[in-house]
């Protein structure tokens, strides 16, 4: 897989080697190894309880891995491995350079707290003490995300499910991450809402440089943002490649059968 | 004692150890204290003992008085700046009863203070020692349910949440509307809820000469902020921390730049604002001073 790569002259940005996770006896995913350079796009496919969300929060540092190890370049270019970060170094990565938007927005936003508060939220984190600055760039992101600003007082409680997914979109990117985290961002929303997120999604990531990693069992999605592509099935990655490659032309039965799975409009 | 007095009924009668907790209570409680004193700000936990009164009316302060209690100290208590309110009266009683020290309400005679929702108008003095009721100590609380999370947020200074709440505040109201339970920044450490105490107060706790102690019964948390040392309120730069401000003095002494309470006196919009520190009021009264509602000199005087 290094032949994709050589088009990208730097060192990458996130290194996984030998990644295992055991809840106790059962597995949650083994042997994944992957490499992320700066602004490509990984997707995640598999069918539910292949073992994605978990790679996802292994990679994130959610969860610790029973075995292997995931390292970072740092802003200064420095590549450390994860698990031996302090959690203040940890949680100031989490907040800056990176961002995680989730599935359900509950767990990604405050809801009791106004669409200005939670994009602003990481920019109070690392320090901002001035009202009228922060509340100018969260009007800024929320205007990129296509949220009107006259809501930017509004708790999220009274948006709507793709107003919530682009609010969470906005909170992320408001530190101007490196990488972020996607763990299914398009599912549960109808179809024309989604097709509008993953065209914002495709526009950020194109205009800050963004390196994403997704997980999706959408293969459509998948095939709309992704560079790259991983399936995995009973924890294991079983094939991976370039997404137009993998898709057009699947190798694995199982990837056969994920591909051929999709309805046809 | 070497005998129990005994009732009429020949049981004994009820004695209690001074101040009512025993010995290696009050030794538990002093070692929180202790640690809560060498890390200002920082909420020490406590093995909190049930007391005679329910969770809310003061058993975390009255733990703490307790515990620094000696014979000769001199013990005032108030209640929303009041000596004579329902529990200011019953802890004052409490520690006549069960440790028979003296009690005042004059705040420069008091050796040690035990408030709830205020800090008294006149200043403490080195050697002084006010001892808050607090009801939640967690400054953090009602942005981040989980306690795990925030002693972690504590650890590791990452208050940017607490920024959070006051960042709503102005986007909802336009200024912080916070006005008590202002959260502040200890010895530039620890974020600390100095208690439900108006922000009128908060000024006072920076560089205080008197030493501060904080007890929380329910939540079982000691916390402290010893003599002079820096308080600072949170705020942002462009809405800067400012105490509430008042049009007119009070009605029965006049005083101006103190906490005042409103007191409604009839049905027809008719009322009063008054100190809400009864004892600086009484004070200065006496020392000659009236205000626009006050009785003609002589009349209601003792």
């Amino acid at each position: 897989m290094s032949q994709e790569m050589t088009s990208l002259p730097d060192a990458p940005l996130l290194v996984a080697e030998g990644l295992a996770k055991y809840y106790g006896s059962r597995l949650g995913c083994r042997d994944v190894d992957l490499t992320l350079h700066a602004g490509e796009v990984l997707a995640i496919v598999g069918e539910s309880g292949s073992g994605k969300s978990t790679l996802l929060s292994l990679l994130s540092t959610e969860l610790a891995p029973s075995a292997g190890h995931v390292s970072y370049r740092m802003r200064d270019g420095e590549m450390r491995d994860l698990a031996a970060l302090s959690e203040a170094e940890r949680r100031l990565l989490l907040r800056t350079d990176w961002g995680f938007v989730r599935q359900h927005a509950e767990q990604g936003l405050r809801m009791a707290v106004s669409a200005g508060g939670n994009v602003g939220e990481r920019l109070m984190a690392v320090g901002w003490r001035h009202y009228g600055n922060i509340r100018q760039e969260a009007a800024d992101w929320l205007v990129r995300v296509e949220i009107a600003t006259e809501r930017m007082d509004d708790d999220p409680r009274t948006f709507s499910g793709g107003m919530r997914q682009r609010l969470q979109i906005a909170r992320n990117l408001v530190t101007r991450p490196r990488l972020v985290f996607m763990d299914e961002p398009t599912s549960g929303l109808d179809v024309s809402v989604q097709a509008r997120l993953l065209d914002l999604i495709r526009q950020l990531v194109e205009e800050f440089g963004l390196a994403v990693v997704i997980v999706t069992h959408d293969l459509a999605v998948a095939r709309l943002l992704s560079h790259r592509i991983m399936v995995m099935k009973s924890g294991r990655v079983i094939e991976q490649g370039l997404t137009d490659q993998v898709l057009d032309d699947p190798r694995e039965p199982y990837t056969q059968l994920l591909v051929s799975s999709v309805l046809a409009a | 004692m070497t005998a129990l007095a005994r009732t009429a009924s020949g049981m004994p009668a009820i004695t209690y150890n001074f101040a009512y907790l025993d010995e290696q209570t009050k030794r538990m409680i002093r070692r929180a204290i202790l640690k809560a004193i060498a890390i200002p700000g920082y909420q020490v936990p406590f093995a909190s003992r049930e007391m005679p009164m329910p969770y809310g009316w003061g058993t975390g302060g009255v733990q703490v008085t307790a515990a620094i209690l000696g014979a000769n100290d001199v013990l005032k208590v108030i209640d929303q700046g009041s000596d004579d309110t329902t529990n200011a009266v019953a802890i004052r009683s409490f520690f006549e009863t069960t440790a028979g020290v003296a009690t005042t309400t004059r705040t420069r005679d008091a050796t040690i203070i035990q408030t709830r929702h205020r800090i008294p108008e006149a200043p403490l003095r080195a050697g002084q020692v006010i001892v808050y009721q607090v009801p939640i100590p967690e400054p953090l609380r009602f942005l981040e349910p989980r306690e795990t999370e925030t002693r972690r947020l504590h650890a590791l200074s990452d208050y940017g949440l607490m920024q959070v709440k006051l960042y709503e505040d102005i986007a909802r109201h336009g200024h912080i509307a916070t006005t008590y339970a202002y959260p502040v920044k200890v010895a530039g450490r620890y974020v600390m809820d100095p208690s439900p105490i108006p922000k009128f107060d908060n000024p006072k706790m920076d560089d205080s000469p008197a030493l501060q102690l904080f007890g929380a019964g329910r939540e079982k948390r000691i916390y402290a902020i010893p003599p002079y040392t820096r308080v600072v309120s949170l705020d942002f730069e462009d809405h800067p921390f400012a105490v509430q401000a008042f049009a007119e003095p009070c009605a029965l002494c006049g005083a101006k730049g103190v906490y005042l309470d409103e007191v409604i006196l009839d049905d027809k919009g008719g009322r009063m604002f008054v100190c809400s520190d009864t004892d600086h009021c009484a004070t200065r009264q006496a020392e000659g001073h009236t205000g626009s509602m006050s009785a003609p000199y002589g009349e209601g005087q003792p």
